[in-house]
């Protein structure tokens, strides 16, 4: 097998409050192919989000930091680079779209701008960056390119707005996309879209995907591998049929037990806690 | 001296146009005038603000007739005709007032006169020269210095947040009229003097106000959606932070200005405003105070001085509240 687009490796990243540290992420290693998506599943404070972002060394400052581990991309380990160098990768190489659409564009400026920015940051011309813009939005399939590049974004429903941050991710072709919960904020029929979209322009841009998600429902649709995080560990990480047919790890069994099913009709649903206890400390996903 | 009477004015007329035209050329702006251009109070206001703009530059831009003869203003040369009259006199009074002996006018004095005999009109006018400079001059030294203190210590935090804390926290600590008198008495007289003096003193409210928008913004989804795309910090902070604190600063800013120029009043009753010589609404109110008790009332003096100083802060809150209203894109219909 060649060599991983991204690799993993013991990632720890701490966050230290007033009353001690938080190992948010601790000691998670996996590997993404080119072209391949990963899904890491898990609850709410399990860590998730925080490897995600960890991977684009955007942790929340000042409490966060990464305690220590290795993100090989492409050969090199992206905690060795400079801040420059890893702003520059940033959009370039690596891009992320967030969980809440509603807040991840800004107010203040119209659709087109914010686009025409995430362009000319990295050296493309802005007439080049008008087109391409266009181009984009009409392949995240929004009804009017044209009038959308001069709207604002809460002129925007919320699946429209995350087109357009897919469009904005998507604008300097990158080689991964790390999609933080992005149809979590999202109703049922505009997820199922948005996750159709991802898989379409993923089989169109080759691109590799990074899925967080808390929804073992939408996993199958999209990822070919798994990771199942709980409380900041990787608790088991297989392919999606393995995992699906044969969860081994207990925590993934109850997890799939608590899935509403056609079986079961009538009964009650298997909370985790029933299993597990739930991740104290009600920790904001990010 | 030629500099500064001659030259000062139309630079500053200069700059103000290629910064509004400059503004213009960008869409949250060139949007923002298009709103603006059809709400009716906003353009009372800016007319109004244009108008005192206008009497200031009038006032500023002045030459001598000869090497020997003080500078005079194109305000000064307008009024050159008025008679100045012994003492007080009433709006269009044909006699003045206040003395034993009134003595008869022509009644031209459209505001009447004061202690000295002068035009209340003409006293008046000068007064907008000096009002909008201590607005404007203070307003360009606190307004950066808050700015950039208050969004560098919101964003980066820790030690810098920490430094900048520590710095307007002892500033704030002392009362702000003692400190005023304490740096004037260092100073010494002169408007520049005030306007440094003001703007030391009142940009500690904004910068704190900065601080905390920022830190409200920093941790916006947005701004870290910006990172993800390879933003720079400086970039995050000029041009997706900062638009976003404009309404809040707008109406700040705004609302300090009647501050500034009350400010200026309460200064002259100190005697540590500026000279007699140059015009202010300060002055014009500290001496019509002493004037209230008499019999009879002497009283427009104080009212065209306040009226003056009124219209001006109305317009300045009515213009600024529109701004605000019409660079906020959630606002537009």
């Amino acid at each position: 097998m060649s060599e991983p687009l991204l690799k993993v490796e013991n990632l720890k990243t701490y966050f230290s409050m007033s009353h001690g540290v938080v190992r948010a992420v601790d000691g998670v290693s996996f590997e993404i192919s080119r072209g391949k998506t990963l899904a890491i599943v898990g609850e709410s404070g399990s860590g998730k989000s925080m490897t995600a972002l960890s991977v684009l060394q955007l942790v929340p400052e000042p409490a966060g930091y990464i305690e220590s581990g290795r993100i090989v991309y492409e050969g090199k380990d992206l905690l060795d680079l400079t801040w420059e160098q890893m702003r520059d990768l940033r959009g370039k190489e690596i891009s992320m779209i967030f969980q809440e659409p509603m807040t991840s564009l800004n107010p203040v400026f119209t659709i087109g701008t914010q686009m025409i920015e995430a362009m000319t940051l990295h050296g493309t011309s802005r007439k080049e960056a008008k087109t391409r813009a266009l181009e984009l939005l009409r392949r995240v399939e929004l009804k009017d390119p044209v009038q959308a590049m001069r709207q604002y974004p809460h002129e925007l429903s919320g699946g429209m707005r995350q087109r357009v941050m897919i469009a904005m991710a998507l604008s300097n072709e990158p080689k991964l996309l790390i999609a933080d919960e992005p149809t979590t904020a999202l109703d049922v029929t505009v997820q199922k879209q948005i996750l159709e979209l991802l898989v379409k322009l993923q089989q169109e841009t080759g691109m590799a995907m990074l899925l967080i998600t808390h929804d073992l429902g939408i996993v199958a649709q999209v990822a070919q591998d798994v990771v199942v995080m709980y409380a900041g560990k990787v608790v088991e990480s297989a392919t999606v049929q393995d995992l699906y047919t044969r969860p081994q790890h207990p925590y993934t069994k109850a997890l799939f037990a608590s899935l509403p099913s056609r079986q079961r009709r009538g009964q009650p649903l298997t909370t985790l806690e029933d299993a597990f206890a739930p991740i104290s400390g009600d920790e904001p996903s990010q | 001296m030629f500099l500064w009477t001659s030259v000062i004015p139309f630079l500053v007329v200069g700059l103000l146009w290629l910064l509004i035209r400059h503004a213009l050329r960008q869409p949250l702006w060139a949007e923002a005038s298009s709103r603006i251009k059809k709400n009716r109070m906003a353009l009372v206001a800016l007319t109004i603000i244009c108008a005192y703009g206008g009497v200031a530059f009038v006032d500023a831009v002045s030459w001598k007739d000869d090497k020997n003869s003080p500078a005079k203003s194109v305000l000064d040369r307008v009024f050159a005709k008025m008679p100045v009259e012994e003492t007080y006199s009433a709006p269009m009074a044909k006699t003045t007032t206040g003395v034993p002996h009134p003595k008869p006018l022509e009644g031209k004095h459209l505001f009447g006169t004061d202690g000295n005999g002068r035009d209340v009109l003409y006293q008046t006018l000068r007064g907008c020269k000096t009002a909008l400079i201590i607005g404007g001059l203070t307003t360009l030294i606190s307004l950066p210095l808050a700015l950039l203190l208050g969004m560098l210590a919101g964003y980066y935090g820790k030690l810098v947040d920490d430094g900048i804390q520590y710095l307007y926290t002892v500033l704030d600590s002392i009362p702000n009229i003692l400190l005023l008198v304490t740096l004037l008495m260092v100073l010494g007289n002169g408007l520049d003097k005030i306007c440094l003096a003001l703007g030391i003193t009142t940009w500690v409210g904004l910068c704190r106000l900065v601080r905390g928008e920022t830190l409200k913004h920093r941790d916006r989804e947005y701004v870290r959606a910006a990172k993800s795309l390879g933003v720079s910090d400086f970039r995050i902070l000029t041009r997706h932070i900062l638009p976003n604190l404009l309404p809040t600063v707008i109406i700040t800013v705004t609302l300090g200005l009647s501050g500034l120029i009350l400010s200026e009043a309460i200064l002259s009753y100190l005697s540590l405003g500026v000279t007699n010589e140059t015009g202010s609404w300060g002055n014009m109110i500290d001496a019509a105070r002493v004037e209230l008790a008499r019999e009879p009332v002497l009283w427009w003096n104080l009212l065209a001085a306040s009226s003056a100083l009124f219209v001006l802060v109305w317009a300045f809150n009515v213009f600024g509240d529109a701004i605000r209203d019409a660079i906020d894109p959630r606002l537009r219909s």
